[in-house]
């Protein structure tokens, strides 16, 4: 350190120099090169997905009937008759330009690009994790931040347990179960549990089912459907989303506005006789804003997750399911692609949370 | 990541010197009611898991000619899309998605705990490089991950469970380290290196007891995360395949019974949720009574 300082000193002039560099963009920076570094290595991990691929995978897609000639064809096709370092920069190339290469589905004269399939999906992916983002996070860090003020009181326990439990359950239980109350609307009055049921039990169960509007349990979208009817139809599995989402993301601002809670200048203000509601507001709250960034970054990552499985349930036409119906049919351009849009988006997202911490918490420029 | 809080003793005025017996005598008497619920549960799916061949009424994989039947005397929650029982299906479900999901989590635990330990303990460049690896892996989101691993290695139960304790080894390799590092700055290990303990002997006896506890409750959060990615997996269809039953898959097989208004697609979902509230319930209640300060996630 001191000989450091020396150094620096010795120099002079460009010590003068380096002082006025910021030093929060300096942190931004560094981090902006390791997520860049990060997204690099992840990128040949996925590409060396392909170079694992067992040595007859192109037999193995053609069938037996296929002749050498196919084979050989589609090797080339693939790449596999080119050194693995010449196939990664090619590919890489061109995935910067958005050429994503064909899916393993496309026949001679009639080529699917990757790109072609992926583009609609994307957005209708985005449109549903969007909407599900303007919903959770202002909800979720309301609860979180009324659990925390009001702690170790009912209301905290009530929401603790819910929370919970919610995220014991799979997504998909979550999801059948909104469905399955929506069908029950119809259904319920015919079922042999109704007609077990005392009379005033059942009409007042089916008219509080009654109430639930009726949301379309599959999503069938298109690329024709007017914004509103989009919304309305991604409405069950945007809801499906809000509930696993807010249930970690409460928990998690609970605890960190707890945390700050404890500090000594909390105590402090406590002291100087302030209301519960100034002490979270003006002094917990600035100091909670990195925590509280992590905590929606971290969400809003584990909504990529939860978006593959709660989009085959509904049906929904978005990049989840097709990544799973590639993972089934195999078509390994497809899958590498998406994993890529999952693997770029789930970085920025932890990128752009480090860097407005780092912007708004001054002690974290100075890591120990 | 907070972890290894310094662990705060609650008991009264006069401290008499506990075996261990006692002590977990002392904590289950003091154990809230959702804890006792949980253990309960566990230990229920446990027994079923066990004994699946004595409870069942029928064979795992007999089919009736009857698919989609009602629930009835003859079949309790009638039948799958096959005309299989699907109580039966439900009961070998626990052996199976469980048994599965225990060995992966022990898996990754040995995995994770050992190298974090030894990267702990050593330090310098295995860590180094162990560690970034572990970066790296988890910049990733684990199903995700998955998915694009069993698109290229197909899915069978080997890949599968190789697969997830791989991905899921990263997180205890990043907890065990960090609560090893505290540890292995103390001065009894500096004294038991100095008598000239090796290094197996020091990890056993010296460190590994001082950091279980965390240890103990991350086994069973790992156990709930690894438990719901493997039926996630297999709701998705690349996960645990048939004919073996399979909570996650039965789901799918028969949820085009959810658009009648038929509870049965839910019971195996129900399974899955109702075995991780009671794990959650439990090591809720251990990180609680060990450590006091981690209970808040």
């Amino acid at each position: 350190m001191l000989a450091k300082r020396a150094a620096r000193a010795a120099d002079g002039a460009p010590l003068g120099i380096r002082m006025r560099v910021n030093p929060v963009a300096k942190t931004v920076l560094q981090r902006l090169g390791l997520g860049l570094v990060t997204l690099f290595i992840v990128s040949i991990i996925i590409f060396s997905a392909i170079a694992m691929l067992p040595g007859d995978f192109a037999k193995a897609t053609l069938g037996q009937s296929a002749t050498p000639e196919t084979v050989a064809a589609l090797q080339h096709e693939i790449g596999l008759d080119r050194p693995p370092i010449q196939r990664y920069f090619s590919w890489i190339g061109k995935m910067a330009q958005g050429d994503f290469g064909s899916s393993f589905a496309s026949r001679t004269g009639y080529r699917r690009t990757v790109a072609e399939i992926i583009a609609p999906r994307l957005y209708n992916t985005m449109f549903l994790a969007v909407m599900t983002a303007l919903v959770a996070v202002p909800l979720a860090l309301g609860l979180g931040i009324l659990a925390a003020l009001y702690r170790n009181s009912w209301f905290d326990r009530l929401v603790n347990t819910v929370t919970l439990t919610t995220i014991s359950f799979p997504e998909f239980f979550v999801a059948y179960i909104l469905a399955f109350l929506i069908i029950s609307r119809d259904t319920f009055a015919g079922t042999q549990f109704a007609q077990s049921l005392p009379v005033w039990l059942a009409v007042s169960i089916n008219w509080t089912l009654n109430v639930v509007p009726k949301f379309p349990t599959l999503a069938n979208i298109s690329d024709q459907t007017p914004f509103w009817e989009h919304v309305w139809r991604a409405a069950l599995p945007s809801i499906t989303l809000t509930l696993v989402i807010v249930a970690h993301m409460m928990r998690m601002t609970r605890a960190a506005i707890i945390n700050m809670l404890s500090s000594p200048y909390i105590d402090m203000a406590r002291l100087k006789g302030m209301r519960p509601m100034v002490i979270v507001l003006r002094h917990a709250l600035p100091n909670a804003w990195a925590p509280i960034v992590t905590v929606v970054a971290f969400n809003l990552a584990y909504l990529i997750v939860g978006v593959v499985v709660v989009e085959v349930v509904f049906v929904y036409p978005g990049v989840g399911q097709l990544m799973v119906d590639a993972v089934k049919s195999r078509d390994v351009p497809v899958v590498q692609a998406c994993a890529l849009v999952f693997a770029a988006t789930y970085i920025l997202l932890n990128l752009i949370a480090d860097i407005i911490s780092i912007a708004t918490n001054p002690r974290l420029l100075h890591p120990r | 990541m907070t972890s290894a809080e310094p662990v705060i003793q609650t008991t009264g005025a006069p401290r008499v010197k506990r075996t261990r017996r006692s002590r977990m005598r002392i904590a289950l008497k003091k154990a809230p009611l959702s804890a006792w619920f949980g253990m309960g549960v566990t230990l229920c799916y446990i027994l079923v898991a066990l004994f699946a061949p004595l409870i069942a009424p029928y064979r795992e994989t007999q089919v009736f000619s009857e698919a989609f039947a009602p629930w009835s005397h003859e079949f309790m929650f009638g039948t799958d899309q096959l005309g299989r029982d699907m109580l039966t299906r439900l009961i070998y479900g626990a052996r199976n998605t469980i048994g599965i999901a225990f060995a992966t989590t022990t898996i990754s635990f040995t995995a994770g705990v050992t190298l974090g330990l030894l990267a702990a303990m050593y330090r310098g460049w295995p860590d180094q490089l162990l560690s970034r690896a572990v970066d790296v892996l988890m910049s990733i989101p684990s199903l995700i991950f998955a998915l694009m691993l069993l698109s290229i290695f197909g899915s069978s139960i080997t890949s599968l469970v190789l697969i997830i304790a791989l991905l899921d080894s990263t997180r205890m390799f990043r907890l065990a380290r960090a609560v090893g590092l505290n540890v292995v700055v103390m001065d009894f290990v500096e004294v038991a290196q100095l008598r000239g303990e090796g290094p197996a002997w020091i990890l056993r006896r010296e460190i590994l007891p001082n950091i279980l506890p965390p240890l103990i409750a991350e086994f069973g959060l790992r156990f709930c995360f690894v438990f719901l990615t493997i039926a996630a997996l297999s709701f998705l269809g690349v996960g645990i395949q048939p004919p073996s039953a399979d909570w996650g898959s039965m789901v799918r097989e028969n949820a085009t019974l959810i658009t009648y208004g038929d509870v049965t697609p839910l019971l195996p979902a129900g399974a899955i949720a109702l075995l991780t509230v009671a794990v959650n319930f439990v090591v809720d209640w251990v990180l609680h009574s060990t450590s006091g300060l981690r209970d808040e996630k």
